[in-house]
């Protein structure tokens, strides 16, 4: 049975984790490539690698780091963030990713999808969207839209018409984080969730507003989301990737255990 | 352990490079025929649409694996790597396969599930297979694909999705995995292991 999947994602800063990880008994808790590697040894089914460097010579640093970090992961790896061109995408590839993530460059020139998928299939491309619900519309979920610049600036897009649009560009998959629930811990929006999932063929991510084992549960049944993701997974009160996946399995969840 | 992977220009090769370096294979990449005489072993990966495997026949690929079969060396195809071994897809309608398995892939069907299927999946294994020794019946192991090959004699692994499909097929010196071993954690690495170490 296809299971669903939990996704650690690290969000890193000129080489290091800069936050998403508050456990203290590792040797370098700062370290991408040590905590990549950890996270997959206890469970997590992917790992997702979300760079918010600006700089030109982070950028360096990124590729170097994702090499790190690939060098004994044998789990699907992603890499996102800054990337804007194909080449910049085939940089990473080379790297030691196997998907990456694109969503400003993306909405800017919808045909990058197209361009990355080419080379390297649609199962390596990821359009990542940040969503608010749209308050004023009598429709807030279904007329959600695209915001960009860390969910400060409206696009103006609809989610549900840019997530098909991304999908019938050749996107494999899409990385959808509520910008109302992220941070928030109040759970994820299931129902935006649940109407961008229905509404394409490809795998929906679920991301944003996890506080609890609860919370996940919620976004599988009620969101339909195919996997989830979560920043730290430590913040839910279970030790591990495999610790939250074996609650999930007593919710009736179907998960990967043993893992 | 040497092995050659085959590269042509169908996705990423890096990961599967990588998985087999860290098993401690000496790991030679080649788009041309020419290394394939030579081969002690051989690995056909393959991420992305099956017109890709036109390549193979462009380049005189095709003649060349299916020599380095028939001489009995051992061969690994992943994913449209697997499909290819067949007679062909109807992704890619006008794009033989070698017909080293007589049978069509085919896409899953299109109904209340996605497709394509992506993600962690179970698998059926026969005991008997050389290339799942010890794999234990339920692992679990990463797919990416929207085609699959059929059931027939030589499956060795069956996953379910929509319906049972191929997840696994050996026969002679050839096997195949439609998932991604490089990507399957410990149970990915014990079966590049067991391809590494067939005799």
């Amino acid at each position: 049975m296809l299971t669903r999947r939990i996704i650690a994602c690290l969000d890193c800063r000129d080489g290091r984790v800069v936050k998403g990880v508050q456990f203290v008994d590792l040797i370098d808790a700062g370290d991408p490539a040590a905590l990549a590697h950890r996270h997959a040894q206890e469970g997590a089914d992917e790992i997702v690698l979300l760079d918010i460097t600006a700089t030109h010579e982070g950028r360096a640093t990124l590729l170097d780091t994702v090499r790190r970090t690939a060098q004994s992961l044998f789990v699907p790896f992603t890499v996102g963030g800054g990337i804007r061109t194909a080449a910049d995408a085939e940089a990473v590839f080379e790297a030691g990713a196997d998907k990456v993530s694109i969503n400003s460059a993306a909405l800017a020139d919808p045909a990058l999808i197209g361009q990355i998928g080419q080379s390297f299939g649609a199962q390596a491309v990821i359009v990542a969207i940040d969503a608010r619900r749209n308050q004023g519309s009598p429709d807030p979920v279904r007329n959600a839209h695209v915001y960009t610049h860390g969910g400060r600036r409206d696009s103006g897009r609809s989610v549900i018409e840019w997530a098909r649009e991304a999908e019938s560009r050749g996107a494999g998959e899409i990385l959808l984080t509520s910008m109302d629930s992220d941070g928030m811990r109040s759970g994820f929006d299931c129902e935006l969730t649940a109407a961008v999932s229905s509404a394409v063929r490809i795998p929906v991510i679920a991301s944003g507003g996890a506080g609890t084992v609860g919370h996940f549960a919620e976004v599988f049944a009620a969101g339909q989301a195919d996997a989830a993701l979560a920043a730290s997974i430590f913040h839910f009160g279970v030790s591990s990737a495999r610790a939250l996946k074996r609650e999930l399995a007593q919710a009736g969840i179907p998960v990967r255990l043993p893992c | 352990m040497r092995v050659t992977v085959i590269d042509y220009k169908a996705g990423n090769l890096t990961s599967v490079v990588k998985a087999l370096r860290y098993l401690g294979a000496k790991v030679e990449v080649t788009d041309r025929p020419e290394p394939l005489l030579q081969a002690e072993r051989i690995v056909l990966p393959g991420v992305g649409h099956f017109a890709a495997t036109k390549r193979l026949d462009d380049t005189g690929l095709t003649p060349a694996i299916r020599d380095a079969i028939d001489r009995g060396t051992p061969f690994l195809g992943i994913c449209v790597g697997m499909q290819w071994l067949y007679k062909g897809s109807t992704e890619a309608p006008n794009q033989p396969g070698l017909s080293y398995f007589p049978w069509q892939c085919d896409r899953f069907h299109d109904g209340y599930e996605k497709v394509p299927h992506v993600g962690w999946n179970s698998l059926s294994v026969n005991p008997s297979s050389r290339l799942l020794a010890d794999i234990e019946k339920g692992s679990y192991v990463y797919f990416t694909h929207a085609y699959k090959a059929p059931l027939s004699s030589g499956t060795v692994a069956v996953a379910n999705y929509i319906e049972p499909f191929a997840a696994a097929v050996e026969r002679g010196n050839v096997f195949a995995v439609q998932f991604h071993p490089e990507k399957s954690g410990v149970i990915g690495l014990t079966i590049l292991k067991n391809f590494l170490e067939i005799q």
